[in-house]
């Protein structure tokens, strides 16, 4: 019989014993490769932030033109070592869930609900062949409407001009939010200037930037239906080019520079 | 004798039976998937595969599946598969896997997958499912190439990615219709197919469910008046 409980337990119970050995195993043996997929992807975003992508040559060899740096946040400074960690795998946005190695933010601070910030980031800095700087890759992170968004955004080596902007991650409603992602209005950012009088002026505005007007240079067209996105990323660039971000590093690179 | 059936199983849901024009399923993902060709060919590999796959195994088993918990053992298998089809995209072609984003987890839900398990595959055997299930992914995939075909071409002016009308944003001479980079344009470009197969295959076309009526009378208001 077919219907009695027992058969039906026995069946349900190898049905489920067998696909779940399956998944896993798929899961388990794919595991490397997706995960080096998800590296390169993070990669191409960054070269293609920093506008040096070609789709032909291979990644590794594109992506040793970056300089990769780590930043001590409380300092500002930019080091070659920390700890035991290599430079090339350091991955900031691991570490800003381990609370050894993470500072939770003050929620008064916290305009861009990032909530832990790791102690250690790193940026790329990206020179020319005389070794001269010519651009800064640094990842941003924050809350749009969904859930945190994670980029990365490239500046001029005069350390104020905006030259890309990408992300790689993001939960935001696809045809309205998602539109971060649209090359139309990625190419709005080149040239846009974040620093006025020492402060972060930056924003994404509601509608579009007229060009007549004397903040047109600190401000970028919002996403139309996606208010709240556009906000997130306003709040994001504040934070991080703020005091609590890559302000001190900034001003650092350009001492030595 | 049980090659014609073979033969008849595989090939009549490409147009006869198609499950898309005919049997109106899967409906959700042909909308979604198919502004852009290669993307449209890489979920009807996805669907195909699943579709045969979960066919034959659960024509395998299909005669200890206890008729009170067949649905969830066929929901089981047909999950298991899709997420395994998500997995081996994940890690050989990620570009494709990001841009199907959902899609591809939403195989499980696709009706034809479920429909095919229940209406075919817990009465036949194995290899007749299978072939079952391979013929109409297929049909799927006709009705999607098509639809993507046409999206792509008159929407975008490439194929696959390759230019092929120069679009006057390019420079060139084509303006692109963005109406048809949209969702809806494929519910309208389905619409035609149906339209068109039915008008080849009059057997196709349903009775009408219900008649209308004429008009009862409404009383006019005018004459009413004037009475009065």
């Amino acid at each position: 019989m077919n219907d009695s409980i027992i058969k039906t337990l026995t069946v349900s119970f190898l049905v489920c014993l067998f696909c779940s050995l399956i998944v896993s195993y798929a899961a388990v043996n794919l595991r490397d490769l997706q995960n080096l997929n998800k590296l390169n992807d993070q990669r191409i975003k960054i070269l293609k932030t920093a506008a040096i992508y070609s789709p032909n040559e291979s990644i590794e060899s594109q992506f040793s033109r970056l300089t990769p740096k780590f930043v001590d946040f409380s300092t500002g400074d930019l080091l070659d070592q920390y700890g035991d960690y290599d430079l090339n795998t350091y991955d900031p946005v691991y570490f800003s869930k381990q609370p050894s190695h993470s500072t939770p933010i003050p929620s008064s601070e916290d305009i861009a609900i990032v909530k832990n910030k790791e102690n250690i980031g790193k940026i790329y800095l990206l020179k020319d062949s005389s070794e001269n700087l010519e651009k800064v890759i640094l990842p941003i992170r924050g809350y749009g409407l969904w859930g945190t968004l994670y980029g990365y955004i490239a500046i001029d080596s005069d350390l104020n001009t905006i030259r890309g902007l990408e992300f790689y991650a993001h939960k935001e409603t696809p045809g309205l939010g998602a539109e971060v992602d649209n090359p139309k209005w990625k190419a709005l950012w080149d040239g846009k200037s974040i620093y006025k009088d020492d402060q972060v002026e930056i924003e994404v505005i509601k509608g579009k930037v007229d060009p007549s007007n004397k903040m047109a240079t600190y401000q970028v067209d919002g996403l139309s239906g996606a208010t709240l996105t556009s906000r997130g990323v306003t709040n994001m660039l504040v934070y991080w080019f703020g005091e609590s971000g890559y302000k001190e590093t900034l001003k650092k690179i350009n001492y030595e520079s | 004798m049980k090659v014609k059936q073979y033969k008849e199983v595989l090939s009549k849901p490409l147009i006869e039976e198609n499950p898309i024009t005919l049997q109106i399923l899967g409906i959700c993902s042909a909308l979604a998937v198919t502004s852009n060709l290669s993307v449209t060919l890489v979920m009807c590999v996805a669907l195909t595969s699943v579709v045969s796959f979960s066919n034959l195994f659960i024509s395998l088993i299909r005669n200890y599946i206890p008729s009170s918990v067949r649905i969830i053992v066929q929901m089981t298998i047909i999950a298991s598969l899709v997420i395994v089809v998500d997995e081996l995209l994940k890690a050989y072609d990620y570009e494709t896997s990001k841009k199907l984003s959902v899609f591809v987890g939403l195989i499980i839900t696709n009706c034809i997958v479920m429909g095919r398990a229940e209406a075919f595959a817990m009465k036949e055997k194995p290899f007749i499912s299978f072939l079952d299930g391979l013929g109409n992914g297929l049909g799927y995939s006709v009705i999607l190439i098509a639809v993507a075909v046409v999206r792509e071409l008159f929407g975008a002016g490439t194929l696959m990615g390759y230019e092929i009308f120069s679009l006057v944003s390019n420079g060139g001479w084509y303006p692109a219709n963005n109406l048809l980079l949209l969702p809806p344009s494929s519910f309208i470009l389905i619409g035609l197919m149906i339209w068109g197969i039915r008008e080849y295959k009059k057997d196709q076309i349903e009775p009408n469910e219900f008649k209308l009526s004429g008009h009862a009378t409404a009383p006019d208001l005018r004459k009413k008046e004037a009475n009065v």
